[in-house]
């Protein structure tokens, strides 16, 4: 059912410790960039094959005189295969990115690429798309915002058919719309939701991955909340990219991940969230997250989590909203299965991507938090231990832990009977030998709603010694008035 | 972590909430100095609560060169050439042959062979050059409907129409699949004049010369 995306490829003869470090680089780099809101990234294609076939991978700068002289061969040559082969020449000069600066400086380079994109002669439409799609690919503006004026074009070829030179035209205007608002200003006007809205009902995955991609890339812009996501909510994207995330055998993970991340950044944009909840947005987000949970049972495919990840993060923002309230109603999601992907996701989580945990708890936080039924299921599916065991990860996931356990136990003696005595007692004694603040507060929090309705409490916690935990964080200012009050209660009741 | 044996069959099994156990709080639950309150949280786009999983997006996107030759789609099959009248061009690949296809045989009117890259392009270039009717229509109404897609406006002439296009939707002046009919105009228009089988038939084309 999970279609394998296209593999990775590895540049040849790099050994394993240096792409390691190589990673470790480029994550800091894109930790550094979004903290500065500048997280920007862009999708380069190439056919590797075909490079493979053309001579190996040696990239040639080409001058101003050899750019000239295959823009020539280009457009007036006699023979297609010779137009072609110039134009191919010319595509490998500007993978470098001093050929690509020569070539926008040329006079009428881009006016020339732009004849043979919209000339009849399809493989020279396809190369010179390639040729656009190199230059859009670059870090310097000046280079990517060269490709303006082929803007309209490659917005028209979307309605096209050739599903190889859609893709491409895709790739190329994702690449553009991160690269300034001011491009995104001209593609807007130039109706690239409707483009896109149209284009999105084409049969071919690789047109789709392509879409999603060019579109999550024109939602994650600053401007979005209020200039895009409006756009795209009034068009007919919400109901195909739905579709595009049922799962069944037609769901292609490529697709679903981008497609994933469109809907994450409409979601906590929170523009109009209702509008997506009747288009059964939770129900589809809900049946997706059940399906992923039995995929990551069957397969070691990688991956999974790039799609885990949005789709957490969508049900969780959504649960928060009003119209996903109403108990009993179509819209709510009140399926205890939820509960059972959740903890096997979050199984997955804790041996491939740890860093993801906190987003897992956080949605079950958002599925408790409000819910007697789910914190009921957390109970009868025997979840409460598995929980515990999640407290020694890292503060971060053990104050989330503390939260959903106080959201069961605050619900009263019903669900506290059901919390002791077991591991818990134990467990957070362990907490409170803790230094963060954060941590322990959450703990006494959670104490006092255990001494509150469950006999017995206060006084298991005297004999294990749990005066004495407290005592270190006496002196603590965040702490102190909830410690004594905690001591008292323990002492007297 | 260790997860009950009996969860993974429950998610298989069928959907269904447990019966909630009854809920009974005390006022003095969360009061001061205590403060928990159950409730949900939302997080908005830039939080940094979402971080991590931003970074390992972005690292896929950067990631991911796509092998396009090993697409199974993709076969390379023996040499066949185009099967469209007058057209020789020769294919080993079907997806060349497609985009050829496309490019050059499909969306083509059939009056004067003109390509377009879409059925939308070509339908309103045969409206616009071909019929007559849009002709008469459009001495009196908004007839040249604007070239974007979704964009619902209509105009009285085609020059309006392009202004419409480079002023409002940022096209450029050239567009190549808006290119006006005039030479077009009068050719047809010499063209009727000859087939008139007798003068007194009035003739509306030559008068609105």
């Amino acid at each position: 059912m999970w279609r394998g995306r296209r593999g990775l490829l590895r540049p040849s003869g790099c050994g394993v410790e240096e792409l390691r470090c190589r990673r470790r680089e480029r994550e800091a780099a894109l930790r550094k960039a979004r903290r500065e809101q500048q997280l920007v990234s862009k999708r380069l294609l190439r056919d590797e094959a075909t490079e493979e076939a053309e001579g190996g991978r040696v990239v040639v700068i080409l001058g101003e005189a050899q750019i000239q002289e295959f823009l020539r061969l280009a457009q007036r040559g006699i023979e297609e295969k010779e137009r072609e082969r110039a134009l191919v020449s010319l595509r490998r000069g500007l993978q470098h990115p001093e050929t690509q600066q020569t070539f926008i400086r040329l006079e009428g380079s881009i006016r020339t690429l732009v004849g043979l994109l919209t000339s009849n002669q399809a493989l020279l439409q396809l190369e010179a798309a390639r040729c656009l799609h190199e230059l859009s690919h670059s870090e310097q503006s000046a280079v990517a915002e060269a490709c303006l004026p082929a803007t309209s074009y490659l917005l028209t070829y979307l309605s096209g058919h050739s599903s190889d030179f859609i893709e491409l035209c895709l790739y190329t205007l994702g690449n553009l719309i991160v690269e300034s608002e001011a491009v995104r200003r001209q593609l807007l006007p130039q109706g690239i939701v409707p483009a896109l809205a149209a284009c999105i009902q084409s049969p071919h995955l690789t047109v789709l991955e392509a879409l999603g991609y060019a579109l999550s890339q024109l939602l994650q812009a600053k401007e979005a909340p209020e200039k895009i996501i409006p756009l795209v909510l009034g068009s007919t994207l919400p109901q195909h990219i739905l579709q595009l995330l049922q799962p069944g055998p037609k769901l292609n993970l490529g697709v679903a991940v981008e497609f994933a991340w469109c809907l994450h950044y409409i979601i906590c944009s929170q523009v109009n969230n209702a509008l997506l909840i009747t288009q059964g947005a939770l129900t589809t987000l809900g049946l997706l997250l059940l399906d992923l949970a039995a995929a990551v049972q069957r397969t070691e495919d990688a991956g999974l989590e790039l799609l885990v990840c949005p789709v957490v993060r969508c049900l969780s923002n959504l649960l928060t909203e009003a119209a996903a309230e109403t108990v009993g109603g179509p819209m709510h999601l009140q399926d205890e299965r939820v509960l059972a992907a959740l903890f096997i996701l979050l199984q997955f989580f804790l041996h491939k991507q740890p860093s993801l945990l906190p987003e897992g708890l956080w949605l079950l936080n958002n599925l408790t938090a409000n819910s007697p039924s789910f914190c009921t299921s957390l109970i009868s599916l025997d979840l409460i231990e598995p929980l515990l065991h999640l407290l020694s990860v890292s503060n971060v996931v053990s104050v989330l832990v503390l939260t959903v356990l106080c959201n069961v136990a605050e619900k009263g003696p019903a669900y506290c009977q059901h919390l002791w005595p077991g591991l818990l007692l134990p467990t957070l004694l362990d907490t409170l030998a803790l230094s963060d603040t954060e941590v322990v507060g959450q703990s006494v929090e959670l104490l006092q709603l255990l001494f509150l309705y469950q006999p017995g409490a206060a006084q298991a916690f005297l004999q294990q010694s749990g005066l004495q935990a407290l005592q270190r964080h006496e002196e603590v200012a965040q702490l102190q008035d909830r410690v004594h009050a905690l001591q008292q209660t323990a002492l007297h009741g | 972590m260790q997860l009950p044996p009996a969860l993974h069959a429950r998610l298989a099994g069928a959907p269904g909430a447990a019966a909630p156990l009854p809920v009974q709080r005390d006022s003095l639950a969360g009061n001061a100095p205590f403060r928990f309150a159950a409730r949900q949280v939302r997080f908005p786009r830039e939080h940094e609560f979402f971080e991590d999983g931003d970074v390992q997006r972005h690292l896929y996107l950067q990631d991911v060169i796509t092998q396009v030759a090993a697409e199974p789609e993709r076969p390379r099959v023996p040499e066949f050439t185009c099967q469209v009248a007058g057209c020789c061009q020769a294919f080993d690949a079907l997806e060349d042959y497609e985009h050829h296809y496309h490019t050059l045989h499909g969306n083509v009117c059939s009056y004067c062979k003109r390509a377009f890259p879409s059925g939308h392009l070509l339908d309103t270039h045969i409206q616009e050059w071909h019929d007559s009717l849009f002709q008469i229509l459009a001495e009196r109404q908004d007839m040249y409907q604007c070239l974007v897609e979704g964009c619902t406006e209509k105009f009285r002439t085609s020059r309006d129409r392009k202004q419409h296009l480079v002023a409002h939707h940022l096209y450029p002046a050239d567009f190549r699949f808006d290119k006006p009919r005039k030479a077009q105009q009068a050719w047809e228009r010499a063209g009727a004049l000859v087939q008139h089988p007798s003068p007194s038939v009035p003739c509306g084309c030559a008068l609105t010369l």
